[in-house]
């Protein structure tokens, strides 16, 4: 026992120094892959240090030092400020909605023209995803001014629904060619047990197709999480903002110097992190299905 | 005529989904479509005014500057980060993966990723910050190495503005390619790079006879996706340049939100986004095109 873990790390330090004389090529892509991954994290680093430093000692040791201190002011006061509890909530509520009832919706759609084989379903197909292409900026006037007109204006709602529909689009595309490989066995042997096309498609449907369910939830959680267009034209009071618009119009006001914003910066970036680690697995794996269509 | 009535028991389920999209999405785009020839400014009618709009926005240097903008940013958001993630990820996965191990290509494939999963609204307030003039660290860090004379307003200088948000593009999509193409990587059969290593091939042949190949589908995929979405960018322009420094970095979508909501010049801002409608319709179509025949050579 002793004997092989004395041995181990003296092999490791006896093959450390020679890597670089041994195999100068694979020294320097890695070193080159290793500088490039601190380029792309370096920007989240440097708000991170800056969010939990006092604006005093930013201003005389500047954005690199690390603080000497733990300074929570600067996120507490924006906090407060801004109530990011609201915003967080506001944001965690549209998204998971969405995500329900986009996936619910996809499922339907997919139903229809992937296992049904709906007429006309290839017309439907390229309408959605065309539908998945459009610029929002070709929907938001007439959607701006239809929601004032039925009182839905400034209203969370006016959001879920339009995201549920958008979402859905790229959902019942996916899932359609999803669904046309769907085993007909499964179906046929639901049918002789007598249940109909609702069942079969809550029975059967639904629990076979779950993983790919999974992953289109956890897109559109995301990807309505992180909107920021629509809710910048449909949610103008302080009480509806979700975290993006509340963040996105506070910049270059004058309150803010640089460790409030880092600080407000950091609050934007810790919960799109823990989506990250919660959701990694299903989103690796998403990307890779996607890239399949 | 059983298939028929097996049908019309299905088509019941796409009645919801039909419903939402009318109203959400072909309304809109219909009466976007038809403002398009009016003018309005959102209260009252709309007054006819035929190609009125069309003829106007081709002769506004705005908008054709707007569009010019679109091609820089195509090239920071589709061509730059297509073709860096293509070496990145076959780097990754045929060298990294082989020569280090798994673990190491998968940790560098997220820290790569990483800035992909922030919202826009905050990788716009992270850069507004560090490229700020005054409390920005990239001018603080300039100072402090002694290289206080590169210093820039990077936002701020229509002579910058455009290069620094291309910059700023180029690291939001970065992960995006390699992902995709380390996902389709995992297709290739490993005994096809044996044989190509039997034959004598160098990295560099490899690369092209055999990764690019395979890949092709998810090339496809990415440039369209990439390439619709510099077409469509707003979220970080507004964060970040608002379109200054004097329309410096104008981009159709902001340049519609604009009329749209500030100038009050409704026709003409649905002029500008149904026009982005129809060049990213084209696109697409082209793109399917390429693909399908791609495909069946």
């Amino acid at each position: 026992m002793t004997v092989t873990a004395t041995r181990a790390p003296r092999r490791r330090t006896e093959e450390r120094p020679s890597l670089r004389q041994r195999h100068p090529a694979r020294f320097f892509i890695l070193t080159g892959l290793l500088i490039l991954l601190l380029l792309m994290v370096a920007p989240l680093l440097v708000v991170a240090v800056n969010a939990v430093k006092s604006p005093a000692e930013y201003a005389a040791n500047g954005p690199l030092s690390l603080p000497h201190h733990l300074y929570w002011a600067g996120i507490v006061d924006f906090w407060n400020r801004v109530d990011f509890g609201l915003k967080l909530w506001n944001s965690f509520i549209t998204s998971l909605v969405v995500a329900v009832l986009g996936v619910v919706l996809s499922v339907f759609n997919a139903y229809a023209l992937g296992i049904g084989r709906v007429k006309g379903r290839t017309w439907f197909l390229v309408f959605f995803l065309v539908a998945n292409l459009l610029p929002q900026e070709v929907l938001v006037y007439p959607l701006y001014y239809l929601s004032k007109q039925i009182g839905l204006y400034d209203n969370l709602l006016a959001i879920i629904i339009i995201f549920t529909v958008v979402q859905s689009a790229f959902g019942t595309y996916l899932l359609t060619s999803v669904y046309t490989e769907f085993p007909k066995e499964l179906l046929e042997a639901a049918s002789i047990d007598g249940a109909g096309k609702w069942l079969s498609l809550w029975r059967v449907v639904v629990p076979v197709s779950r993983p790919t369910l999974a992953v289109l939830f956890t897109f559109f959680f995301i990807w309505t999480w992180n909107e920021f267009f629509l809710p910048l034209v449909f949610l103008i009071s302080n009480d509806n903002q979700t975290v993006p618009v509340a963040l996105g119009v506070l910049q270059g006001d004058r309150m803010m110097d640089a460790t409030t914003t880092s600080a407000s910066a950091l609050i934007g970036i810790i919960p799109a992190m823990v989506f990250f680690l919660i959701f990694q697995r299903t989103l690796t794996r998403g990307i890779a299905a996607g890239a399949i269509k | 005529m059983a298939g028929s009535t097996k049908n019309r028991g299905y088509a019941v389920y796409l009645i919801p989904g039909i419903i939402a999209s009318t109203l959400v999405i072909i309304v809109p785009l219909v009466m976007t479509v038809y403002i398009s020839f009016t003018k309005w400014t959102g209260i009252g009618s709309p007054r006819w005014v035929g190609f009125d709009n069309y003829t106007r926005l081709f002769e506004d240097a705005n908008f054709w500057a707007s569009f010019g903008h679109i091609l820089l940013l195509i090239l920071a958001m589709a061509v730059v980060p297509t073709f860096l993630g293509l070496v990145l990820a076959a780097v990754l996965f045929d060298y990294v993966a082989k020569k280090f191990n798994d673990r190491w290509a998968s940790v560098l494939r997220s820290g790569y990723y990483l800035p992909q999963v922030l919202p826009v609204a905050v990788t716009g307030i992270i850069w507004g910050w560090i490229l700020h003039p005054s409390y920005g660290a990239l001018n603080k860090i300039l100072e402090t190495v002694g290289l206080g004379s590169l210093a820039r307003n990077w936002l701020g200088d229509p002579k910058y503005a455009l290069y620094s948000v291309m910059a700023v593009m180029i690291w939001f999509q970065l992960g995006y390619p390699i992902v995709m193409f380390m996902s389709g990587l995992q297709r290739i059969d490993p005994e096809l790079y044996e044989a190509a290593d039997l034959d004598g091939a160098s990295w560099w042949q490899r690369f092209r006879k055999i990764t690019i190949a395979m890949i092709r589908p998810e090339l496809y995929v990415v440039l369209v996706t990439t390439t619709i979405a510099s077409l469509k960018i707003f979220g970080q322009i507004f964060v970040l340049t608002r379109g200054g420094p004097s329309n410096a970095t104008l981009v159709p979508s902001y340049f519609a939100y604009k009329n749209f909501f500030e100038k009050a010049q409704v026709g003409y801002g649905s002029a500008i986004s149904t026009v982005l409608t129809i060049l990213i319709v084209i696109l697409a179509i082209v793109f399917l095109r390429l693909q399908n025949r791609a495909e069946r050579s």
